[in-house]
């Protein structure tokens, strides 16, 4: 193998053989903000074989302060993070296989996206999505790393199925109206730091070296300057509807997912139709323009805006629509323009 | 009342003598949370009657959403 991997593999646990290993694996990403663009570097560093990394978002100004893939030419175009992480982590090293998705993760969407997939690495912002990956991962018996941050404070956790406790045992509620990153800020040490940890796991998982793994559950304050490491193993529920002896992955039911969602506090609200397919966006371009609209657009999504309100159309015909309160406000919009 | 929460030494008001106030305390109760009292995890139906004795080190993880 090549100088490029030499350092890690002076590093005894990894050594040859590690790094071999590291080669053969493929991770999937979900989520490419801050704790996505940081996990995603450091594997594509290491030399991972594949890695997939999904997003439903582009890259914006506020992103660039703490989104380590991320240039201002991206947030100026508008880029999909996907696309825009892709391009970089193929400028660092050009040995990974990195297979960018534009996607909003449903159910469907997961089933797919795990094929073939040895680790999958939580970067998502929201708790919707992490219980489907913890169902999907105890379905598929793959391994999965929560890490979580807002401010300065953030945590993490492996999850191995049939060892450890999953997230539905550790949490017995989905948390409503927590602060976001949108509302109570977040600062880069403190995404590195749960993004350390997540792809210090990772690469144990990876490199098959299972018996070092941490197990214990983390959480830290940068700023206040608290660590924490606590044993939650007492906490596996034999009865737990994700992970116990009876399982019924109540997450990956369909009808429990919504087609309209509030994205992580920021005045947006996503459309989803209910059977993502290709837009035609040059013909809604057309039509938008000829209305006389200002239409901005890339290969991958056009956007404009009316009053106050900015609507971005992507190619599988999600809607976000950016300045609006509520959802209604937002549908009003949507099927104003686009039926 | 003198304990450790997350490895910091504190001193607590007299009235807050139990898991559930120390979660008020701290403006977590309706958070989703993790205790760890003296190296055990207390189960959730538990905060409200589990009083606090003076040297306990107690560790509360709270779950968060971003990212």
């Amino acid at each position: 193998m090549s100088e490029r991997y030499s350092r890690q593999m002076l590093f005894p646990p990894i050594g040859k053989e590690g790094q071999k290993k590291l080669r053969e694996k493929h991770a999937l990403i979900i989520g490419a903000g801050a704790l996505g663009a940081a996990n995603a570097e450091t594997l594509t560093r290491a030399g991972v074989g594949k890695l997939t990394i999904a997003d439903r978002d582009y890259v914006e100004w506020s992103n660039l302060q703490r989104q380590q893939l991320y240039c201002e030419e991206d947030a100026v175009r508008k880029v999909p993070k996907a696309i825009a992480a892709a391009k970089r982590l193929k400028a660092i090293n050009s040995e990974v296989q990195i297979f960018p998705r534009i996607m909003d993760v449903g159910v469907q969407e997961m089933e797919e996206l795990i094929e073939d997939v040895d680790l999958i690495i939580d970067s998502t912002d929201n708790f919707d999505i992490r219980f489907l990956i913890n169902d999907i991962s105890q379905k598929h018996r793959i391994p999965w790393i929560y890490g979580g941050c807002v401010g300065s404070y953030g945590l993490s956790y492996t999850i191995l199925p049939g060892v450890t406790p999953c997230l539905n045992c550790l949490m017995d509620k989905l948390p409503l109206g927590g602060a976001t990153c949108d509302t109570a800020g977040v600062i880069q040490p403190a995404i590195q730091m749960v993004a350390a940890h997540q792809s210090a796991e990772a690469l144990k998982i990876l490199a098959e070296n299972l018996e070092s793994l941490r197990a214990t559950l983390i959480s830290f304050d940068v700023w206040k300057n608290q660590f924490s490491s606590v044993n939650v193993s007492s906490l596996r529920n034999p009865q737990c509807l994700s992970c116990g002896t009876k399982p019924i992955y109540p997450f990956l039911d369909y009808r429990i997912q919504t087609k309209t969602s509030l994205l992580c506090g920021r005045d947006t609200v996503q459309i989803r139709p209910s059977a993502l397919q290709d837009m035609d966006v040059a013909y809604l371009e057309k039509s938008l323009v000829s209305q006389g609209i200002n239409v901005e657009s890339n290969p991958y999504l056009l956007s404009f805006s009316i009053n106050d309100a900015r609507v971005v159309v992507f190619k599988d015909g999600r809607v976000l629509v950016h300045g609006v309160r509520d959802i209604l406000q937002a549908k009003n919009l949507y099927h104003r323009f686009l039926g | 009342m003198n304990v450790f929460i997350n490895g910091d030494a504190m001193v607590l008001p007299e009235t807050i003598n139990s898991v559930s106030l120390l979660l008020e305390h701290f403006h977590l109760e309706q958070k989703v949370v993790i205790v760890e009292l003296n190296q055990h995890i207390l189960d959730k139906s538990m905060h409200a009657e589990t009083i606090l004795t003076d040297g306990d080190r107690i560790e509360i993880v709270h779950f968060v959403g971003g990212g």
